[in-house]
């Protein structure tokens, strides 16, 4: 059970003179039940290729297997693909159209074709996944606060029962709060339901506090792929593309240098503080 | 009296039900004082919904106060006859670059704030000139604002504002939604035109990084000022803060919690370099 | 195909042609227009091809750029075609068949209306690819001024022009997202009758009108922000001068018009 892309390329305008190679030859596996963040900056072919992962760009070479059948296949059902791979678009709450947030959300399992009462049975459980209870099921999208919103969207793609859910930048925009409520309730869902997720960000803070696995993206290539303490060692590649690292992995290196004794895969603030607490101990 | 002071400052949202009719307040700005010095790097931080950008708006007279004043280079902005004038002294960028830019070519964009003051047209010239080299934009001038990237547009924001020749900047998430390269090629270009050119700049932000270099922040929850000080004073208070749905940088975070485990850290380390100096230190001591 | 018209579109270039004065232009796309009207014979076709030829050539649009732009027009340049091929009568008889014949007038007359039509398309979107929306709109209010005085508020609406043509493009590029992010969610715009595929718009058109809505309110108060109160007082960046070139240029359009006229009337 895995999405599986094959030497994918993907040519925006093919065959005029502005055509640009948005993709070029990536081959990768999501397979089940991982994190994953895919970073790279503006430009790299980040979010072309998470439109492949459901079916809405067709590549231009390659194949992509969900479950080992070709997504491309004439056999092979779009509209079933697109619920089993959510995929929860950039500022999503600019998709809201219903009057009120029980309706945006039923929009989903409505288009799988559903009864009404596996509907709104779908609905309510999203609701719950992002945190908001029946209060707010009458309420209209327009009135809720930004971070709300976004909540009520990433329902309405949760509401089709993703096995897959890929978010590019859920948390763009939001306050550090906000931020945090989101990227939770994402991992929650990863935790508590096995479900695989696909975290595009900016942040290699956030990055590297949630997924498992890091993949860069640079110039439509997979430029860096691997488990994420692994990746944050390359933290010079990762400047010479226009990235960074989290700033935690700064301070450790800055601390190794003037003789610290200290690992230096250390990403995240929980472990500089216990490594730090150690070395400190250790010293008496 | 600084160059931007605000005094019992109150704005009041009006509710409206169906209808349209009035149906309650709700206040947004709430006895707000504030008195920026003129030349300054003032940050203004907050959640969203903490009123800060309804703040912000004052300053350009873009909403006017419920109750209380706010003086823009001593000019009252309630005032009708002040209103070009406050406009004029204090110019602002938004959040979103796409819905600012007005012209269809950079260099017309940035022309469009001294056309509207009757600016006689050699000196437009001139002063699109400058304010496009200001802000690094040069090479761009005959673009499409629609061809470039998130931090690019914001440029040219600022440099719309620039060449209106204000004697203050004020920036509202101007960074919110741009990536990280774009971000600190805002904040680079700012910084740089309150150095180089002696702008007051007030920038209105969540992004805790981007506040470490302000003269002075302020922090806004539910409308008040909740905390203020030089950015070293405000992030020593780091639970304070948080309790105000704001973060602090890692570096902040992780010597807080060191020193909450017992380390002795100085309070609000806000780089690097002074929390591997003092971790140093306390690591050689015998 | 949204995005094959090119009418409304800019080229960015330094040509001769995107120099000349807006209103120079304006004038020049009239009288082409005009004389296509005009031409009756093969030679007058072969002269406005000659004249529109040298036009792109002055202009340094790629031809590739300006043909683009008919392809969105084709329905419509078949449609007139038909039209004058079936529906001519003339003398000599081509083919017959059922209620329909092709007569050589016929013929002759859809062609040139083919003709007409194409270099029309590529007269006008010469015009707006050598013009940015904003010389074009101040190319209107000053060549409309007089209209002030009759109360037209020509500057109100040379100014909703050129930010209608500065958003089309983000708002096709919004439309694109809004679209893929319904389909996302399982949204289908391509099957059902029209009653079903009108019913699946709702989902696009809300969120694009609260969008559109949105980025108006913001771009008004921006604008009052900078200062911006109408047209009163105002100093232009790039005031309209007529130069020696945007003179030349008249005369040239008149010498082509008399040439029109001339081998009109003579052949």
């Amino acid at each position: 059970m895995a999405i599986e892309c094959k030497n994918i390329s993907y040519i925006y305008g093919n065959g005029s003179p502005q055509e640009i190679r948005a993709l070029n030859h990536v081959t990768l596996t999501i397979p089940d039940g991982q994190f994953i963040g895919l970073i790279g900056h503006t430009g790299s072919g980040k979010s072309t290729l998470i439109q492949h992962l459901n079916g809405l760009l067709k590549a231009t070479e390659g194949d992509i297997l969900y479950n080992g059948e070709s997504i491309y296949a004439e056999t092979f059902s779009m509209k079933s693909l697109r619920s089993k791979v959510g995929l929860v678009f950039q500022y999503p709450e600019h998709q809201l159209f219903e009057t009120d947030v029980f309706t945006d959300v039923c929009f989903g399992p409505k288009n799988l074709g559903l009864d009404d009462e596996p509907i709104r049975r779908r609905a309510r459980e999203a609701l719950d996944l992002v945190g908001l209870d029946a209060s707010y099921d009458d309420v209209s999208p327009f009135e809720l606060s930004g971070g709300q919103k976004r909540r009520v969207a990433i329902a309405g793609v949760l509401a089709m029962k993703p096995e897959v859910l890929i978010l590019d930048e859920p948390t763009a925009g939001l306050d550090p709060r906000g931020r945090d409520e989101i990227l939770d309730q994402v991992a929650k869902l990863h935790r508590e339901q096995g479900m695989t997720v696909v975290l595009v960000s900016h942040s290699m803070e956030d990055v590297a506090r949630y997924v498992d696995r890091i993949i860069v993206m640079n110039h439509g290539n997979a430029a860096l792929d691997g488990a994420s303490k692994e990746v944050f060692r390359h933290y010079r590649e990762l400047e010479e593309i226009g990235l960074a690292a989290p700033q935690v992995t700064y301070i450790i290196h800055a601390l190794k240098e003037q003789g610290f004794p200290i690992a230096d895969d250390i990403t995240t603030i929980k472990e500089a503080r216990e490594a730090i607490l150690r070395a400190m101990g250790d010293k008496t | 009296m600084g160059i931007i002071k605000a005094s019992k400052l109150i704005y009041d949202y009006i509710k409206r039900d169906e209808d349209g009719n009035p149906d309650g307040t709700r206040r947004a700005v709430d006895q707000v004082d504030i008195d920026i010095e003129a030349g300054s790097f003032v940050a203004i931080l907050g959640h969203n919904g903490s009123g800060k950008s309804t703040l912000a708006k004052h300053m350009n007279a873009l909403l006017l106060p419920t109750e209380g004043t706010i003086w823009v280079s001593g000019k009252d902005t309630s005032l009708d006859e002040n209103l070009w004038d406050v406009r004029r002294t204090a110019g602002m960028v938004f959040q979103n670059p796409d819905n600012q830019i007005i012209g269809t070519v950079v260099e017309e964009d940035v022309g469009f704030g001294p056309e509207n003051i009757g600016v006689p047209t050699p000196e437009i010239w001139k002063r699109v000139e400058q304010s496009l080299e200001a802000v690094g934009m040069t090479m761009y001038r005959h673009h499409s604002p629609n061809k470039l990237s998130g931090g690019q547009k914001q440029r040219v924001a600022i440099a719309g504002v620039m060449a209106m020749r204000p004697r203050c900047i004020v920036l509202d998430e101007p960074t919110a939604m741009l990536d990280p390269n774009g971000r600190k090629e805002v904040i680079r270009t700012i910084r740089e035109l309150n150095r180089a050119e002696q702008i007051t700049v007030i920038l209105i932000t969540h992004y805790m990084e981007e506040v470490i270099e302000a003269d002075h922040v302020y922090v806004m929850d539910d409308g008040r000022i909740v905390m203020e000080g030089t950015p070293h004073e405000v992030f020593a208070r780091t639970e304070e803060l948080k309790s105000y749905r704001l973060d602090v940088p890692q570096v902040t975070e992780l010597s807080w919690q060191l020193k909450k485990a017992g380390l002795p850290l100085s309070d609000g380390i806000l780089t690097i370099d002074a929390f591997v100096d003092e971790i140093m230190t306390l690591y050689k001591k015998p | 195909m949204i995005r094959d018209i090119t009418i409304g579109q800019y080229y960015q270039t330094d040509s001769l042609l995107h120099r000349l004065d807006p209103r120079t232009k304006l004038v020049g796309t009239l009288v082409f227009i005009v004389s296509l009207f005009i031409a009756g014979n093969w030679l007058c076709y072969a002269l406005a091809a000659v004249w529109l030829a040298g036009m792109i050539r002055l202009s340094r649009v790629p031809l590739s750029f300006i043909v683009r732009g008919l392809k969105a027009v084709m329905i419509l340049l078949l449609i007139s075609v038909g039209f004058n091929l079936f529906l001519t009568n003339g003398e000599t008889v081509l083919v017959r068949f059922w209620i329909f014949r092709i007569t050589l007038e016929g013929l002759r007359q859809a062609f040139f209306m083919a003709l007409r039509l194409i270099f029309l398309i590529m007269g006008s979107s010469l015009m707006t690819l050598t013009t940015t929306p904003n010389q074009l709109t101040d190319g209107l209010e000053t060549g409309l001024g007089f209209l002030k005085k009759i109360r037209v508020p020509i500057h109100e609406i040379a100014m909703m022009m050129s930010i209608a043509l500065r958003f089309i493009p983000i708002l096709i590029e919004e439309t694109d997202k809004i679209m893929k992010a319904q389909m996302a969610r399982g949204a289908d715009f391509e099957t059902g009758n029209l009653i079903e595929r009108a019913k699946a718009l709702v989902p696009i058109l809300v969120p694009l009108f609260i969008s559109a809505f949105r980025r108006a309110t913001d771009l008004a108060m921006a604008m009052e922000a900078r200062c911006y109160h109408g047209g009163e007082a105002r100093t232009r960046m790039k005031p309209l001068v007529y130069e020696t070139r945007d003179r030349m240029t008249y005369l040239a359009f008149a010498a082509y018009l008399a040439a029109m006229i001339a081998l009109n009337r003579i052949f």
